[in-house]
């Protein structure tokens, strides 16, 4: 741009002589239409490459925090710098427990034993011939958001709400597995184990494995990446994130829950009588503006599309509304079809700002009817005593709000 | 036995059984694999697609122990917690502190018992934990955070015992083992309610 500027400051008479050439043939063909014209060569793109990358001038990352242990804790999606629905699988949100584990897939093997007619070893290339079908999920962190609940809120909707993503998955439904080891009839749960390095495990009824729990290779066209279960990990639909096993090495069948540290202590909700909640598996109706959002800025009055992510455990999106004034009042905003059972759905919806300050949030219903609630309204039956982790499964409406001079802050 | 060997005998098991059932299976039945599939559904019926081998005892000796409530999974060993306390302040206290009070980012594991319905609750293995057979199982799969899966039954044993009894849970002498331990009974074993969720009208 810079270039083409300077050219056209000069007169055509001043253009150095190795446009001179072109510049009298163009002439000859009508010197007062082309004249004007900046006449440099354009500068040709880069060549082909075998992998792309996105563009140099995009520079959206994950966060997350110094750590003694970094492959432990979590990374965020910044879904303030998306569109549509899918994450990009670079940037979908990270939860380890012992580091992303590397795992060759052709060494690679699935034992399913326990309460089965005849425990099977699948090696990678077994559970790519069973019939596959791809489902796009979204994946939520039990946690996110879980400084909402404490009054800790984020300053933007990465930091709020970053442990959420949402990925189309391709695999071989669990019941096909289990089925193809027979399944006993005692059989009520499995315990399902991570090959990562703490073999994180986590027990699901069997009633949720055989509905529609799939064993994933793929994650948006392509192998999974290592951070979210490469070669295989189970996608357990609309349930806590934690229970989508990465890099699963093991599914146990079984007549009970096995307890383990993930579901006898850590993603419990404890409540305001003593008592903590179990198995508390679902993530209930959810939603958040992501544009505008915290630490963006207006440009001046006029008209903006709020825009925004919902999403529920328990099927699909049926409404969302928005509001501008701090839930006075509220108008449908429009979703993006198609809406997927347990897929997140942008909405939208246009918006004139004028100058002034608005409190935007947004609501979500869900096929169940359910409505999501006021963090006032889940306080006022959860409480705020925290568990071993924090807060679980809290899903209350996010504000933002917008100041005078076009910043967006939490409240 | 080789994957082949079992090809093999699975497809002479096949043949010679005669047993051969298309009409139930006619979307499988046009190609190559399929054949194996057939054979191998003869030799076991709960298989469907004749995918993947049977489990060995190699297989099942690859993988963690993994430990049930009523001790299922639990190995054969046996450990105090004057045994564990060693090995506690040697792979363990650098992160959870002397005496499992915690550090930094490191969880405390002692302490914070009738606390679960203050302002202030401390859940930990001592308060918190309804099992102690999960205590086992954790420790031995992702303990120590640098270099899990190294303990030995006894260690685990012994450290799962020390992690008791500095909670008051058991006493310094007791011998934890594969019998003792699903029996122990932890202070919340009856804290956990189950999901009554919509809860919020």
């Amino acid at each position: 741009m810079l270039q083409h500027s300077a050219l056209m400051s000069k007169s055509n008479f001043e253009l150095q002589s190795i446009d001179r050439r072109k510049f009298i043939a163009l002439g000859a063909a009508g010197l007062g239409a082309i004249a004007l014209r900046p006449v440099a060569a354009r500068e040709l793109g880069d060549p082909r490459r075998a992998y792309g990358e996105r563009s140099p001038f995009e520079t959206a990352m994950r966060s997350f925090g110094a750590s003694v242990t970094p492959g432990t804790g979590s990374s965020r999606t910044p879904l303030q710098d998306l569109c549509g629905t899918i994450t990009p699988s670079s940037l979908h949100f990270e939860r380890h427990h012992s580091g992303v584990a590397k795992i060759d897939p052709n060494a690679h093997e699935l034992l399913v034993d326990g309460l089965v007619d005849r425990p099977l070893v699948f090696a990678m290339k077994d559970l790519r011939r069973f019939p596959s079908v791809s489902r796009v999920h979204f994946i939520e962190c039990a946690g996110n958001s879980g400084r909402e609940h404490n009054g800790r809120p984020g300053e933007n909707v990465q930091r709020s709400h970053g442990l959420l993503s949402n990925s189309e998955w391709t695999g071989v439904p669990l019941k096909t597995v289990l089925e193809e080891a027979g399944i006993k009839q005692k059989a009520r749960w499995v315990v399902v184990e991570g090959a990562d390095a703490s073999r994180m495990s986590r027990s699901i009824p069997l009633q949720k494995a055989l509905d529609d729990v799939l064993v994933a290779y793929g994650q948006n066209g392509e192998p999974l990446r290592p951070e979210q279960g490469y070669p295989v990990r189970l996608i357990v639909p609309g349930w806590e994130g934690n229970i989508n096993i990465k890099w699963i090495g093991r599914i146990m069948v079984t007549d009970e829950p096995f307890m383990t540290r993930e579901e006898a202590a850590i993603y419990t909700d404890l409540m305001p009588d003593g008592k903590a909640r179990w198995f508390s598996f679902v993530m209930e109706a959810k939603s958040v503006i992501t544009r505008p959002s915290g630490e963006q800025i207006l440009d001046g009055p006029g008209f903006y599309e709020i825009s925004g992510l919902a999403w529920s455990g328990r099927g699909r999106i049926t409404r969302i509304e928005v509001s501008t004034n701090g839930g006075e009042t509220w108008a449908d905003a429009r979703l993006d079809g198609p809406v997927l059972p347990k897929a997140a759905t942008r909405f939208s919806l246009l918006w004139k700002w004028n100058g002034g300050e608005a409190a935007l949030q947004s609501r979500s219903t869900d096929e169940t009817g359910y409505v999501q609630p006021t963090r006032e309204q889940l306080i006022s039956v959860r409480g705020l005593h925290a568990g071993p982790d924090g807060f679980n499964h809290y899903n209350g409406i996010k504000t933002w709000f917008v100041h005078k001079d076009g910043k967006v802050t939490h409240v | 036995m080789s994957r082949q060997s079992i090809f093999y005998a699975l497809g002479a098991l096949a043949l010679t059984a005669g047993a051969f059932n298309f009409a139930k299976h006619t979307s499988l039945a046009d190609s190559k694999g399929a054949g194996l599939a057939k054979g191998q559904r003869n030799a076991a019926e709960s298989a469907r697609y004749g995918l993947g081998r049977s489990a060995s005892a190699a297989d099942f000796a690859k993988h963690e122990y993994l430990v049930g409530p009523k001790g299922t999974g639990l190995p054969k060993g046996h450990g105090t917690a004057v045994q564990g306390r060693a090995i506690y302040l040697q792979s363990c206290a650098v992160c959870h502190g002397g005496r499992g009070e915690g550090t930094n980012d490191y969880p405390a594991l002692v302490g914070g018992q009738g606390s679960l319905k203050s302002d202030n609750p401390l859940p930990t293995v001592g308060s918190y934990w309804p099992y102690a057979t999960t205590v086992w199982d954790y420790v031995n799969r992702a303990m120590p955070y640098q270099n899990p899966g190294t303990l030995k039954p006894d260690e685990v044993y012994g450290l799962t015992a020390y992690l008791l009894a500095i909670n008051g849970i058991v006493s310094p002498d007791f011998e934890l083992n594969e019998r003792t331990l699903p029996a122990v009974k932890m202070p919340n074993r009856d804290g956990f309610v189950p999901d009554p969720r919509p809860d919020v009208k």
